[in-house]
């Protein structure tokens, strides 16, 4: 099967098939979550800490392989303990390297332990560490879709506060705003956007879709509503697309995602250096 | 001494003073930073806090605030104790600067302090729009408002932060060091936009600084923290030799240029003769001369 000049011909031979169904499904809303919580990871300069909690969620989703759980539920659970413990333990974002990267370290050995002891070693560690997007479950779905409500409530509940915390915590922390617990809220709506992520380009890949989309937005727009928008439309056209060409091609889908941002943020860049951005 | 009962209440009322301090210590459990400081400062003073690094001006302000609790006496502003998240103050935190890489205009930051602690989404209303506009005006920087934070210079950044603590219309301003990235020209506009602030809004205003010189003709009051002690006064009592060879324990010299801007002098060095051309002090929040003497 070939692209054929006709989008809407291709889109219908896409969409016969249920996998692609699926990952269109779990794409979109894994792309607008991604895409929100990656926002406030480039404002708080958290994305080492959303780096290692995908590494963290990596041991736990090799340990829920070995014990023959849905790989989601050992990502929800590390990457949340993990999160909560980065929040609890380091409150100034500026303090954390060292004991975000010592526990890192730990959760990828504890990862590749379990990993080994598991006889099928080799395919699920891949789809693990580099997303599996196009195996995706109908129920995969539906959990995706249902975390994904929950994570979009948390955010319109604390878009405010988290906002103006992650611009001026001081002041925040002098206005009387809890700081711990936001940072707490916000470490968490990370580990399970991390969770839901992994499932479409993996826990080694995870800043094409949580970092690079907000990192091209903030330099498109200068206003927290519209850079959050942009960056999820960013995600979105970058997980369609690289869907779409996936289907054509015999490479993986996360390679196309990655790609596709990586490509846009060096535009951005490039049209920032020749004074078309500012 | 001889008033009606009406007018002593009403001069009592108008005399409420902004913030009162009296045998306070502060620090923490384990150290003192410093101790029995008395003070009263009145509603639209402006306010030099200066000292060492170190010596506990920050302090001052994180007890003010609430985030520290006294270590023994008391600190009341208008007559109650400090509780965080007092809408009464406006902070500016001891920072250098935001990174250049935060993209976000100034107005955002100035209109969530108007509204930060309320949860749920709601999109800006015009309203705090309005307020933040005017707010940025009164500082000289409406044309600021679109520009990105991280974009701004040292001077630009401290009149966005002076703006996001006024926005909520306080009344007491916490400074802490806006002056110390600026170079002396900025710093001198920048005192002068405080002092036109303080006298127009009628808000008492703390600023911390290392350098006296800039804020000298504008304030009311000096708050000289060294040594774990306090010395407060209007600047001329305070920024003497007296009072401040006291305040250090060693001579300490203050000298005036012709345009009355101060040079302070330590010098440690021949400490009996200077000791004794000092003569005795007037000023003395506590006498440890005779050890300094012997050694």
């Amino acid at each position: 099967m070939s692209i054929s000049p006709n989008p809407v011909y291709d889109l219908q031979q896409i969409f016969q098939w249920p996998f692609m169904q699926h990952a269109f499904e779990a794409g979109t809303i894994v792309a607008i979550v991604a895409g929100i919580v990656g926002y406030f990871v480039v404002l708080r300069k958290s994305s080492f800490a959303a780096h290692a909690l995908s590494h963290i969620g990596f041991a736990g989703a090799a340990g829920a392989v070995l014990f023959n759980i849905n790989p989601v539920f050992g990502l929800l659970a590390f990457t949340s303990g993990g999160g909560f413990g980065i929040a609890v333990l380091g409150p100034r974002a500026s303090s954390r390297d060292v004991e975000i990267g010592t526990v890192l370290a730990f959760m990828l050995g504890l990862g590749v332990l379990f990993i080994s002891l598991y006889t099928g070693y080799a395919t699920e560690a891949y789809s693990i560490l580099f997303g599996e997007i196009l195996g995706i479950s109908s129920s995969d779905v539906l959990m995706t879709l249902i975390v994904g409500l929950i994570i979009l409530t948390a955010i319109a509940v604390v878009y405010r506060p988290l906002l103006f915390a992650s611009l001026d915590e001081d002041v925040a922390e002098a206005k009387g705003m809890p700081i711990l617990l936001l940072g707490i809220i916000f470490m968490l709506l990370v580990a399970v956007a991390t969770s839901i992520a992994v499932q479409v380009v993996g826990v080694l890949l995870i800043f094409s879709l949580m970092v690079t989309p907000a990192a091209i937005a903030q330099r498109l727009t200068k206003r927290p509503q519209y850079a959050v928008a942009v960056s999820v439309a960013i995600a979105l056209m970058a997980t369609w697309l690289g869907l779409f060409v996936a289907f054509y091609e015999p490479y993986p889908v996360s390679f196309f995602i990655t790609s596709i941002v990586f490509i846009l943020y060096l535009l951005v860049r490039f049209m920032a250096r020749i004074h078309v951005l500012p | 001494m001889i008033t009606t009962r009406t007018e002593a209440v009403t001069a009592k009322i108008d005399a409420i003073p902004a913030i009162t301090a009296d045998n306070l210590s502060a620090g923490y459990p384990d150290k003192t930073v410093w101790r029995n400081a008395n003070f009263k400062i009145n509603r639209g003073e402006f306010v030099a806090v200066i000292g060492p690094n170190g010596a506990g001006k920050t302090t001052l302000f994180r007890l003010l605030l609430g985030l520290q609790q006294p270590l023994s006496g008391s600190i009341k502003i208008f007559n109650s104790r400090p509780r965080r998240g007092n809408s009464q103050i406006g902070y500016v935190p001891q920072r250098h600067t935001i990174d250049d890489d935060v993209k976000v205009e100034c107005i955002e930051l100035v209109q969530l302090a108007v509204s930060a602690n309320r949860w749920g989404l709601t999109l800006f209303s015009n309203k705090e729009h309005k307020i933040a506009l005017k707010t940025l005006q009164a500082v000289g920087t409406l044309e600021l408002a679109h520009r990105s934070l991280g974009d701004l210079s040292g001077g630009e950044l401290q009149r966005i932060f002076l703006a996001e603590a006024l926005v909520s219309n306080p009344e007491v301003l916490l400074l802490d060091e806006p002056l110390s990235n600026l170079d002396i020209r900025r710093g001198r506009d920048l005192v002068q936009l405080i002092d036109s602030v303080v006298r127009k809004r009628n808000v008492t205003a703390f600023l911390v600084a290392h350098d006296i010189n800039p804020l000298l003709p504008f304030l009311d009051n000096v708050i000289y923290i060294a040594n774990g002690k306090v010395a407060t006064g209007k600047p001329k009592e305070v920024l003497t030799s007296e009072c401040l060879s006291a305040l250090y324990e060693i001579p300490i010299e203050v000298l005036h240029d012709s345009k009355g801007n101060i040079a302070i002098i330590g010098s440690g060095a021949d400490t009996d003769k200077e000791m004794d051309l000092l003569g005795s002090n007037r000023c003395t929040p506590c006498g440890d001369e005779e050890e300094e003497r012997k050694k």
